[in-house]
């Protein structure tokens, strides 16, 4: 990275710390959601921007992050913080197994295949024989973290900081793995797998792996989510938060770390603003939002932030010496 | 063994109409390779347009008609303005302009006609046929769904246009140099998968209840269909449709209760694809490496 870059780097997450201040509780809990919507989505875009594997069923491990730290919460007294770990693990393992058999599904059909399981797990989730588990339809309420060593914030800005740590955390070794090894492993099958085959990479075990580590964002993504909401409900978990997340990527930006932040932002806060118009707006606008970032812009609002910085810097460098 | 047959007569019920989507998402499968995610939608879209028919007073029929020309038309129009410009594009584009496609479909149809759910009449006699084992409505949507296989068969079989549209689907390249207009071809494509996606929404209607969201289960079940038949395969996906509707409902009156239902639909999806992804009469597809 370069000097400017970690400057900048350095700017928002100082703001990002500031903002709990300066904006009202509800809004710090809306961009506390911004926050775990950015895991997910860097999970997402894993999977489907770098590896070229399309999943339409995030929200399936996205529950399971969800039902995970909700169940040892609820049942076992965990505390909140040691949740997240669990459901981690948990979702890689869930990732892993159902990216075993995704490995021979190319593209339409696991799309297809990841669609099925979005679509069925509500139906899932209120399985009779989980019930004691899960809560049946009724799912299972949490209470909201208090703020620990008696810091002078309230709740809602704890689990603020909270999720932003982790969120640093995940984009940090997000960002490690995939300038590394693994990440050029998992953008050469994308673009050629057989040249990748050929150069020895293990295309079964990339694949697989990289659906592990996608759904483990994703799964910490969920527990984070269902601890700021303090509820889950099999109905919460339908087909639309996979399409969520799949707006939220091609938005944000295939293939890009950035894109999963500003991807969030926009699924956090549009239907926010679109809700006003009407209970059915919101999607509208992510439909045809959809569309017009497909026609028009397909790198998402990071290439789009890209090509303005790089058409500035050259304008600036391109201009005479006085 | 009463209730086992009861069973499966609903099971070929609502098979038929499963069969009739399943076969919708293989016209489009045919012509363009392509799996339409916003199939249920549509049909859904085109369903809402024949409940404002009847309610307002037209008789069931006429609308029913009606219904299925504005079907086709939709199909059209879509696949000539939304779908066209991704033609030719990677793969993740087109299915997030399908998943685009539902999504607007889905919301704008909760816009105008409001999230609540309507009832939608049969317009089959209220009685059950057979002493009691199907519904006439099950009965009548086996039959529509039999109809609509036939007057498929028949068009692709013996018409000129059924040939044109043949020779589009296997042989683009080759169809355009005989002067077949592959584009329309397509586009035709799509209107009678609109079409006969409507047949199967308004089979539906009476028994899911009129919503925005009615379609989802059904278009897994129908996909489950199409891939166990074999996704290339029209009369695969009628017989995979019959075979889906009994499976869900023996197993889920026997087996595992009717809140795992939905995933048979799923089993069946991964299980098809991870084992036998032609299906069962498809045609096995060989790539060169």
């Amino acid at each position: 990275m370069s000097r400017r870059q970690v400057l900048l780097i350095a700017i928002v997450l100082l703001a990002a710390c500031a903002l709990p201040f300066v904006v009202s509780s509800y809004r710090t809990f809306q961009l506390t959601m911004a926050l775990v919507y950015s895991i997910a989505l860097l999970g997402l875009n894993m999977l489907t921007g770098y590896n070229g594997q399309i999943s339409l069923g995030h929200g399936a491990f996205y529950a399971i992050g969800a039902y995970a730290a909700a169940i040892l919460m609820e049942h076992f007294g965990w505390p909140y913080w040691a949740t997240i770990p669990v459901a981690a693990a948990v979702c890689l393992v869930a990732g892993f197994l159902f990216g075993l058999p995704a490995l021979r599904l190319e593209g339409l059909y696991l799309a297809l295949a990841t669609f099925a399981l979005a679509v069925s797990l509500p139906a899932l989730l209120k399985y009779h024989h989980l019930e004691p588990w899960t809560g049946g339809v009724q799912g299972i309420v949490i209470l909201k973290p208090d703020p620990p060593f008696g810091l002078p914030i309230d709740a809602d800005q704890w689990l603020y900081y909270f999720t932003l740590a982790v969120a640093v955390l995940m984009f940090v070794l997000a960002w490690n793995l995939l300038r590394g090894r693994m990440g050029r492993a998992m953008v050469a099958i994308r673009d050629q797998h057989i040249a990748a085959e050929a150069m020895g990479i293990h295309t079964a075990m990339v694949k697989s792996m990289t659906f592990g580590i996608s759904a483990m964002y994703t799964g910490v993504a969920g527990a984070l989510g269902a601890i700021a909401i303090q509820f889950v409900a099999p109905d919460s978990f339908n087909i639309f938060v996979s399409i969520m997340f799949l707006v939220g990527i091609v938005i944000g930006g295939l293939a890009s770390i950035s894109g999963a932040v500003y991807g969030a932002l926009f699924i956090q806060f549009v239907p926010n603003i679109a809700d006003a118009i009407s209970k059915a707006a919101p999607w509208a606008i992510f439909g045809i939002f959809l569309l017009g970032f497909v026609y028009l812009m397909p790198t998402g609002v990071a290439g789009a932030v890209r090509m303005a910085v790089a058409r500035l810097t050259r304008k600036a460098h391109n201009q005479p010496k006085s | 063994m009463e209730a086992l047959l009861h069973q499966v007569l609903a099971g070929l019920a609502t098979g038929g109409i499963y069969a009739s989507l399943a076969l919708a998402l293989v016209m489009i499968y045919q012509a363009t390779h392509l799996v339409n995610f916003a199939q249920g939608e549509m049909a859904m879209f085109a369903t809402y347009f024949a409940w404002s028919l009847i309610n307002a007073g037209m008789p069931y029929w006429p609308a029913f008609l009606l219904t299925v020309v504005f079907a086709f038309v939709l199909g059209v129009v879509i696949e000539r303005v939304i779908i066209r410009p991704v033609e030719n594009a990677p793969v993740l584009a087109v299915v997030v302009v399908f998943i685009a496609l539902l999504v607007i479909l889905n919301s704008v149809t909760g816009w105008i006609f409001s999230y609540t759910i309507k009832t939608f009449p049969s317009p089959f006699p209220a009685e059950p046929i057979f002493g009691n084992y199907i519904t006439s409505h099950g009965g009548g949507a086996i039959g529509v769904t039999l109809v609509v296989l036939l007057l498929l068969y028949l068009f692709f079989r013996f018409t000129p246009l059924g040939l044109a549209l043949r020779a589009a689907a296997q042989n683009p390249d080759s169809a355009r140099l005989v002067g077949i207009r592959v584009g329309w071809m397509l586009a035709l494509g799509w209107g009678l998968a609109a079409a006969i996606g409507g047949v199967a929404g308004m089979m539906v209607a009476p028994i899911v209840f009129l919503d925005p969201n009615m379609m989802g289960g059904v278009l897994l079940y129908a996909f489950a269909a199409a891939l166990v038949g074999g996704i290339d395969n029209p009369a695969g996906a009628v017989f995979g449709g019959f075979l889906v509707g009994v499976l869900e409902n023996v197993l889920g009156a026997f087996v595992i209760g009717n809140e795992l239902k939905l995933a048979v639909a799923l089993v069946l999806i991964i299980g098809v694809l991870v084992v036998k992804p032609s299906g069962f009469f498809g045609k096995v597809l060989v790539t060169r490496v």
